[in-house]
């Protein structure tokens, strides 16, 4: 059967991997070609990039370090951030992405998950939602998790699935940065509403993190960044706790 | 020269680039003359089973491909895996290659499709050089699978039903999953193809 996934998530902006994604002082980790191809090499089971890039120039680098990921990178490998029409999924499927992520262009217009749906497969487009909670219920929220759409964010899985969308890249605006574990209420309610694998991001700052959220519900995939950026802990470190923790993965 | 053939069909850089860090010479073409002169034929492909058909039928490439697999070491990855097959049904019935009896089908599981993610390999016990890959994980992707005899098939996945991961007939080889994008294990799976069909 199908193993629970480990996917370090990492953030690109004008070209350098950062630390962070909307405050001020973003520190520089290094290259993203040479951190995907380590982390591939360490044992992860798929890579994200996510383009936080505020210039045209930065977002034509992201294509030009795609496709020298896909040289280079032996796992599956997704990139989103500042996808919003079918040109810009085009040119990343092109330059060797295996799946495209989009975000506020897909809340702005629903088409766009369907019409890149059709035109590449299900497999390759992947919906991510960033959701906090209000009250009982959650909320989609975008421009980095700071404005509030209004929308239900359970509504949304459902109307992404229904119109084509492959995956569900799921981050709780409430856990996330707070590295006291991932979201398991927000991470249950969207498994349980939709029939397409989701990934869980936001909140998880140890290794046991990953094996409570796999345990707690049925999600596909945990995504992570600090943890494994600030050296804390390897992703064979995560898998081997994983592991001991009887959660079926691919062994790193 | 080990030769992929070109069809319009998906991503071939990653293929590409798994033969080249082998160390082998590799080059991406629809050229019948170029494919005929390579010592290895790598078919890949992401789409449906009938586009590629008429992608194959448009370049010409569908006589040239049957003639090819009859010749030198032949390999098909993912949906071009598919395509050495008889019939497809994915968008209707459609008339593959015909390299390999049997037929693509949707996959008929309790489990949620695509099937998509890291599964694990079972090794029939006739083909001892697979052996090492034995309940090791590969990527795959796909919603349909190939039904044919046991004798073709090298090894096999389990979602909850039972789904062909790698076959072969004679110097044909076929592989389901994605052995580019399934990390050190899916680059020695390719590897092993090519020692497998090196004295041939």
């Amino acid at each position: 059967m199908i193993v629970k996934r480990i996917i370090p998530c990492l953030d690109v902006k004008e070209g350098k991997v950062v630390k962070g994604t909307n405050f001020v002082g973003l520190r520089e980790l290094g290259d993203p070609v040479e951190m995907a191809s380590a982390y591939s090499k360490a044992g992860a089971d798929e890579i994200v990039f996510l383009d936080i890039s505020a210039t045209n120039e930065g977002r034509q680098t992201m294509v030009d370090i795609v496709r020298a990921t896909a040289r280079e990178v032996f796992v599956p490998f997704t990139v989103g951030g500042g996808v919003r029409t079918i040109d810009d999924v085009t040119r990343l499927l092109q330059a060797g992405a295996d799946k495209v992520g989009m975000n506020s262009a897909a809340v702005v217009n629903p088409s766009l998950i369907t019409e890149a749906s059709a035109r590449f497969g299900a497999q390759c487009i992947v919906v991510a939602i960033d959701a906090k909670r209000f009250g009982d219920k959650w909320h989609v929220m975008t421009h980095g998790g700071s404005k509030d759409t209004g929308l239900d964010a359970i509504e949304w899985a459902k109307t992404a699935e229904k119109n084509g969308a492959g995956e569900i890249l799921l981050t709780s605006v409430d856990t996330d940065g707070v590295k006291d574990g991932f979201d398991t209420e927000l991470t249950s309610a969207v498994v349980e509403a939709v029939r397409i694998p989701v990934i869980a991001s936001g909140g998880c700052g140890k290794p046991e993190h990953f094996s409570d959220i796999f345990k707690a519900t049925d999600v596909s995939a945990g995504l992570a960044a600090s943890i494994f950026h600030e050296n804390t802990f390897t992703v064979g470190e995560v898998k081997r706790i994983c592991q001991q923790e009887g959660v079926d993965i691919r062994e790193a | 020269m080990i030769a992929i053939v070109d069809y319009g069909m998906g991503n071939t850089a990653s293929v590409s680039t798994a033969f080249t860090n082998l160390g082998y010479e590799v080059v991406i073409t629809d050229d019948i003359q170029l494919l005929e002169s390579a010592t290895h034929v790598i078919l890949p492909g992401v789409g449906s089973f009938k586009a590629a058909m008429e992608e194959i039928n448009d370049r010409n490439l569908n006589a040239a491909l049957r003639k090819l697999a009859k010749e030198k070491p032949f390999l098909g990855i993912c949906l071009g895996m598919q395509l050495l097959f008889e019939k497809g049904f994915e968008n209707g019935e459609t008339v593959g290659l015909e390299i390999i009896p049997g037929t693509i089908d949707k996959i008929e599981t309790p489990h949620i499709l695509p099937h998509i993610g890291w599964n694990k390999l079972q090794i029939s016990d006739k083909h001892p050089a697979f052996n090492r890959f034995e309940a090791k994980h590969v990527y795959f992707v796909h919603s349909y699978q190939a039904n044919t005899a046991e004798e073709n098939i090298v090894a096999t996945t389990d979602y909850g039903t039972k789904i062909p991961g790698i076959v072969r007939k004679g110097n044909v080889f076929g592989i389901q999953f994605h052995p580019e994008k399934s990390g050190e294990i899916g680059i020695e799976i390719i590897r092993t193809f090519m020692n497998e069909t090196a004295n041939r």
